[in-house]
Parts: C-alpha cells; sequence; structure tokens
C-alpha cells in the first residue's frame, strides 16, 4: 500500500524533507503508521502534533492505498 | 474627509456597500501581539475603516522586527509598540479610534480587556497565551482568528466563531519541547505579512457578515515550497467544557533538572516554557543583564542557557566583555539539555 506523508514545522526539521511515499504492506491503520515513523524519525516522539488523513484531522483511521497523512505540529511564532 | 468617499472602492463591492461600511466602522478588533502578525492586520484593518480598534502588546520596537513589521521605522526603534502603532495607524486613518495596552496579557486582565471587543486577533508568539485568549473566548463567547508562523509556514484559523471548533479542539495541549519563537529560529519576513493580512481578511468577512470564513479548517501555508493546505477539523465538546471549567490561567509547564548540583542562569523571558524548577536557578533575562548583572555569582561555574542556545551564548559575550566574566559555560542546545525527564 502507497501512502504520502507530509511533514511540517518542526517535524519537517526531524525528517529533513517535507514529503514522502512509502510502500508499506503491514501497515494498515494510522496508529501503526505513526509507529513506524517515530521509530524511523526518533526525535519526532519529543514534538507535539495531530494527524491529518487526507486534510481531515483524525486520532485512528483505517489507511486506504493513496491516502495522504499529515504531521501537524502547532506553531507558536507571530 | 467624506466617509464614505474615503471607502468608495471597497463600498463598490455589492456585497460590502455603505451598510458594510457602517458596520466596519461601528466594530471594535483587540489586536493581542503588535508584532509580524498583529502589524500588517492592524494596518489594513485601520486602513479598511475598522472603527475602533484595541493595540495589546508589552514590548518596544527592536531593529531586528524592521525586516517584517514594516509599520515600525527605524526612528521608533526603542519605543513601546501600542503607542508608535497608535501614532502610524492614525496617520494612516483619522477615522479610527484607538486603545493602547501597554502591558501583556494574563488571567487577571483577560476578560475585562476583551470584554469591550467584538473580535479578538491573536497574533502572541507563544502557548500559554494563545491558549489564555482561546480559553477567555469560550467563556465570553467571542470569536478569535488564530495564526501563528514558523520558518516559512504559516497556520491560520477562525476559532470559536457561531460555536466552531476552537484552539483546544485542534491543538488541546502542548509539550514544553516545541516552545520556540521567531528570535530564536527566524522567519522570513514577508510570511507574517501573509498570514496577518489573512487573518485581517477574515475579520472584515465576520463583520460585514460575508463570504465563507475559515472556521473548522485551518489554512496551512507553506511559502518555501508556494503550497497550501485546508485542514478539516471538529468542534470537541470536551475540550470546550474543559476550556469553560479550567480556572483562567497561563500555563506554564515546569520540570526539574538534570545536574542538581550545578548552577543556572535561565536569560530567557519569563513567560517562556518550560520553567526549571531548581534551587541554584538565576533568572534574568538577556536584555535585563546589563543591569541585574550583580545577581550572578563569580565563585563557581554557571550554565547559561535559554531556549536554543542562542541568546545564552549572545548573554555570556555580553558579560566577558562589558563586567569580565569568567565563570560562564554556554548550555548549546537549549533548555531541552538540562530538563529531567
Amino acid at each position: 500500500m502507497s501512502i504520502t506523508i507530509k511533514y511540517f514545522g518542526a517535524i519537517e526539521d526531524v525528517t529533513g524533507i517535507a514529503e514522502e511515499s512509502v510502500s508499506l504492506e503491514q501497515i494498515s491503520s494510522l496508529e501503526e503508521l505513526k509507529e513506524h515513523c517515530l521509530a524511523r524519525y526518533n526525535d519526532i516522539k519529543n514534538l507535539s502534533f495531530r494527524l491529518a488523513v487526507n486534510q481531515s484531522l483524525t486520532d485512528n483511521a483505517n489507511l486506504k492505498e493513496g491516502d495522504e497523512v499529515a504531521f501537524l505540529p502547532p506553531f507558536a511564532g507571530g | 474627509m467624506n466617509h464614505l468617499n474615503r471607502y468608495t472602492q471597497q463600498t463598490k463591492l455589492p456585497e460590502i456597500g455603505a451598510h458594510g461600511q457602517e458596520k466596519l466602522k461601528n466594530a471594535h478588533v483587540l489586536i493581542v501581539g503588535v508584532g509580524g502578525l498583529g502589524c500588517p492586520a492592524a494596518q489594513y484593518l485601520a486602513a479598511s475603516g475598522v472603527g475602533h480598534i484595541g493595540l495589546l502588546d508589552h514590548d518596544t520596537v527592536d531593529l531586528t522586527n524592521l525586516h517584517r513589521q514594516i509599520l515600525f521605522s527605524e526612528k521608533h526603534v526603542g519605543r513601546a509598540k501600542v503607542e508608535v502603532a497608535k501614532e502610524v495607524l492614525s496617520q494612516l486613518n483619522s477615522e479610527v479610534s484607538f486603545t493602547c495596552y501597554n502591558l501583556r496579557l494574563d488571567e487577571n486582565n483577560v476578560l475585562g480587556i476583551f470584554k469591550d471587543y467584538d473580535i479578538i486577533l491573536d497574533g502572541t508568539d507563544n502557548f500559554p497565551t494563545k491558549y489564555l485568549i482561546n480559553d477567555a473566548c469560550v467563556l465570553l463567547e467571542k470569536p478569535f482568528v488564530g495564526a501563528s508562523i514558523y520558518k516559512y509556514q504559516g497556520q491560520l484559523s477562525v476559532f470559536n466563531y457561531e460555536n466552531g471548533p476552537t484552539y483546544r479542539c485542534l491543538y488541546p495541549n502542548h509539550f514544553y519541547r516545541d516552545s520556540d519563537n521567531c528570535e530564536d529560529i527566524g522567519v522570513l519576513g514577508v510570511l507574517p505579512g501573509l498570514v496577518g493580512v489573512t487573518q485581517a481578511t477574515e475579520t472584515i468577512k465576520m463583520i460585514v457578515k460575508i463570504g465563507k470564513v475559515l472556521s473548522g479548517k485551518m489554512k496551512l501555508l507553506d511559502v518555501f515550497n508556494m503550497t497550501e493546505q485546508l485542514i478539516r477539523f471538529e468542534r470537541n465538546e470536551n475540550h470546550v467544557m474543559l476550556a469553560k471549567n479550567r480556572p483562567l490561567q497561563l500555563e506554564q509547564l515546569s520540570c526539574g533538572v538534570l545536574d542538581t548540583e550545578k548552577t543556572y542562569l535561565d536569560v530567557r523571558e519569563s513567560y517562556e516554557e518550560p520553567r526549571l524548577v531548581h534551587s541554584s536557578l538565576i533568572s534574568i533575562p538577556l536584555n535585563q543583564l546589563k543591569d541585574r548583572y550583580p545577581e550572578i555569582p563569580r565563585d563557581k561555574e554557571i550554565y547559561v542557557f535559554c531556549q536554543s542556545g542562542i541568546r545564552s551564548e549572545k548573554a555570556i559575550a555580553l558579560l566577558r566583555k562589558a563586567f569580565d566574566f569568567d565563570n560562564l559555560i554556554n548550555v548549546e542546545g537549549g533548555v531541552e539539555r538540562i530538563i529531567a525527564n
């Protein structure tokens, strides 16, 4: 299953990339994808963030081919 | 000057007209934080004829503000932001009246100030104040136009509008580690301009009651790649009830230090998080060091820290050069490196 992941703000600083496409056979839920990303980019766990699937904020969802997941940290700057 | 002539180009728009202009004239908008976001918002709201604008900020104009806060000029450096803003904006539009609040928003003054306004525009640069604005707006049932920026990216949404989602529905809480401000991490000058003007746009639409208000959606702008997303989110009654029932407060996260034997000097502002709880901790913001340096011991090693390690480096350079301190050690990477998890 191919998923597009977008990283924003301080999370993008951790991953070093704004976007990537991953092909993962064993992942079917948002929770599993999150665990996968946290294992891959360890420092994400130090940041607070919400997740969105296809531009909709959610805490849990089943993922399907072609979904877009976004990591959204709050910004403080003004 | 004829009131309508001045606004001809916007009253020509059938959705606004003389009637909409009258609504703008009668509106009271409070801008919290007259900085990167608040300045451009204030300029366009004043130019558009919003009748009464409140300006709230405790800070003074700094030379490093001028690359993005173009309401201010070099001659204003050192003066209170709200006073300068009132002066400059009055020249832009003498029909607008202004109230200046040269102070920091806190749990004791927030309700008294907010009650006089229809819409609150959030131009603040820290989480505790953003949550305070949210909770006060929930209590007073007022909408607020929230926004924040990070490097090349901006987030924007109208919260608590006609029973719409609140800031806590989007971000229920935050960790300490993501406190950051433009001074430490940098920001492209035009970015807050774009975002602040968009905040003014939403404010005008709410006053005149036209168009679709950005409620229940967060606009996420990335000017580096020039992409834009609209993230949908919903009202969460649990978070709204929490905001209603909790005592109003500037929530500050505090934690202990990793190495309790050491002595620390915190050169951050008093609102920056997390606050460290430690017996051998001196807290003097960078801009007060010139006056308060005698409070710093010279007979032992002092670990100096800020949010990221940049201001503490400046502080050490200053203390070494001007006051001959030779016992200061910079905490590279900032506060995060010395807290006990």
